[in-house]
């Protein structure tokens, strides 16, 4: 998107600014309360509330630890949160929490509009943010008691932060592709 | 049975001429029709079905957690460009809701001078659009990487289905919420128990997006989408947000799970691409394919799919012999771009041992690559985006078998 966006400034207005259609109505507060659980890796729309690692291993117990484990190593219905650091360029790559997730926030998103798997949306704020704390914890990223909240849970430095790069696509030239074509796929048993 | 009955309609029919000409007893015969069985077929009805001889059906895998799950369509089965809803793949990821539409409203708000609520029918009052789009989940084929392959071509490639898509272009919407010229991404949301989201570049956005509720003619199925959902042409499946119910415009992505854990390219390096949105060229042989067996010797036809997220398909080739020699399919017109395109070509088989495979070209002048050269570029722990050459071996007694790399 990078060089999307490039286009974009040098584009002149995309959209006209006068409203066509008179279709709709404006949001209520109700509206937005009720359906805007948007939240940006800088922290902008985290909710009120807080919780510590220590809080959070209760909600772990009774709301997660069914489907990821006692320690968040995973089970067969829900994916290890903990562990695999080290293990991405391996050949057995453990993408968790702590060994792949680059922002701290996209974990309280989720939780929030995701979990528990079969019941969703039922957490309260603070119990979001004391499982998100108890699964920071859980990979050695926070401590034990250290608040996690709209101000510190931005702030968390995760392990991948910088893992990530663009998309680097087509990757695969044309010619190579011809040059290739006669060799690899059926040379075992093909004809 | 069938035979009795065509020859007691021919006798009866005999007997009423012969009745007729002769002047004779008239009201016996229409006596012995009245008691015979009624050899017509059934009558009109509301809503249609398929012949109980057709057994084609999407496949998926069992589950502990089904509602996150996919079922697969049958492309082995598939004819012309576009695929049944009835048989179109699904992923969800807290399974299907069930939706009033007189209740379902689009909420557009954020970087926006006029955040506004639409109902369903506010949507279906604006200038439409209908359009030719595959949809392909960017894990389709994924099994591929590993070289092992799958048996069929369901089972292979069925996480891709094409459809004639209703809706608005998103640009409108945005237009009419006056969307700030410093957005430059949207969050996308369904109305699932998951609130699944994910981020779209505001160039996509007011590119080619329609807000659909319409599906080959009929409202968008409850398992597509019931009753809007976003149709982001040739990006990856999982950005063609169901159920949508809300649109967020801000000046960066929102990194939600489904763009950061999931959905992102894992290299041999250890660094993921992340934001892998186009759908890259890629074709196969739906007939004959894997789990298919050729009758015998003589006239066969070779057909398949192709399609690209970056446009229009300008070539297939087809090959018989392990990828010795390829020779041009033809392609089916009109071609729609980020569609698919059915593609056919003549052959005869001489009953001995054939290795099938096909590659697509599509208008950027990319070429679908061996798997070889993928995994040359990427390494094998990307998952997702593997648009490889798929081949397909005919044994001598006409089945047709997966070949593992």
């Amino acid at each position: 998107m990078w060089k999307l966006s490039g286009l974009l400034l040098a584009a002149p207005v995309l959209w006209p600014q006068s409203p066509k259609y008179q279709i709709g109505r404006a949001p209520l507060d109700t509206d937005l309360k009720e359906r805007d659980i948007s939240v940006l890796a800088g922290g902008r729309g985290l909710p009120p509330g807080s919780g510590t690692a220590a809080a959070g291993k209760d909600v772990y117990s009774r709301r997660c630890q069914k489907c990821h484990g006692n320690s968040g190593q995973g089970g067969e219905e829900g994916p290890a949160l903990v562990g695999g650091k080290g293990s991405l360029a391996t050949p057995k790559p453990v993408k968790t929490v702590g060994s792949y997730w680059p922002h701290a926030t996209t974990l309280f998103d989720y939780t929030r509009r995701a979990m528990p798997f079969n019941r969703p949306g039922t957490l309260s704020n603070d119990e979001v943010y004391s499982s998100s704390a108890y699964v920071l914890f859980l990979n050695g990223i926070i401590g034990e008691n250290d608040v996690m909240d709209a101000k510190t849970l931005p702030a968390v430095k995760m392990p991948n932060r910088d893992g990530f790069i663009k998309d680097a696509r087509p990757d695969t030239s044309a010619r190579g592709a011809t040059k290739r074509a006669p060799v690899p796929h059926p040379a075992k048993s093909g004809p | 049975m069938e035979a009795r009955r065509r020859f007691l309609g021919v006798t009866t029919a005999l007997a009423g001429a012969l009745a007729g000409c002769s002047g004779g007893n008239t009201q016996q015969a229409a006596a012995d029709a009245d008691t015979e069985p009624s050899l017509l077929g059934k009558v009109p009805s509301d809503y249609g079905n398929r012949s109980p001889h057709e057994k084609s059906k999407r496949t998926y895998a069992d589950s502990k957690t089904p509602q996150a799950g996919s079922s697969r369509t049958p492309l082995q089965d598939s004819y012309g460009i576009i695929t049944p809803n009835s048989l179109h793949f699904e992923r969800h990821h807290a399974g299907v809701p069930e939706i009033d539409p007189a209740k379902h409203t689009l909420l557009v708000h954020g970087m926006v001078d006029r955040p506004l609520v639409l109902s369903v029918a506010d949507i279906k009052r604006l200038p439409s659009v209908s359009k030719v789009y595959f949809v392909e989940c960017s894990g389709n084929s994924g099994g591929e990487w590993s070289g092992k392959g799958a048996p069929d071509a369901q089972r292979s490639h069925g996480l891709a289905s094409c459809s004639e898509w209703t809706g608005v272009p998103l640009s409108l919407i945005l237009s009419e919420a006056g969307i700030r010229k410093d957005a430059r991404w949207l969050l996308a949301e369904g109305a699932d128990a998951c609130k699944m989201a994910r981020s779209i570049p505001v160039e996509k956005a007011v590119g080619d997006t329609l807000v659909a509720y319409a599906q080959n003619g009929e409202a968008i199925r409850p398992e597509q989408g019931y009753p809007l959902r976003l149709i982001v042409p040739g990006w990856e499946g999982n950005i063609n947000v169901k159920w949508l119910h809300r649109i967020h415009a801000a000046e960066e992505p929102f990194y939600t799970k489904d763009e950061t854990s999931k959905y992102t390219d894992l290299m041999a390096d250890g660094k993921a691409r992340i934001f892998t949105f186009d759908m890259d060229a890629k074709s196969v042989i739906t007939a004959p394919s894997g789990g298919q067996k050729i009758a015998g010797k003589g006239f066969q036809e070779i057909t398949g799919l192709a399609w690209s997220g970056r446009g229009r398909i300008e070539k297939v080739e087809v090959t018989t012999d392990g990828g010795k020699t390829w020779t041009a399919a033809q392609l089916q017109e009109p071609r729609f771009p980020r569609a698919f395109t059915r593609f056919r070509m003549p052959w005869t088989w001489d009953g001995s041992e054939a290795s099938l495979a096909c590659r697509a070209t599509d208008e950027s002048g990319y070429v679908q690559p061996p798997r070889q050269v993928l995994v040359e570029a990427r390494g094998l722990n990307s998952n997702y985006h593997c648009n490889a050459i798929k081949f397909w071996k005919v044994q001598a007694d006409g089945s047709v078998t997966n070949v593992e790399a």
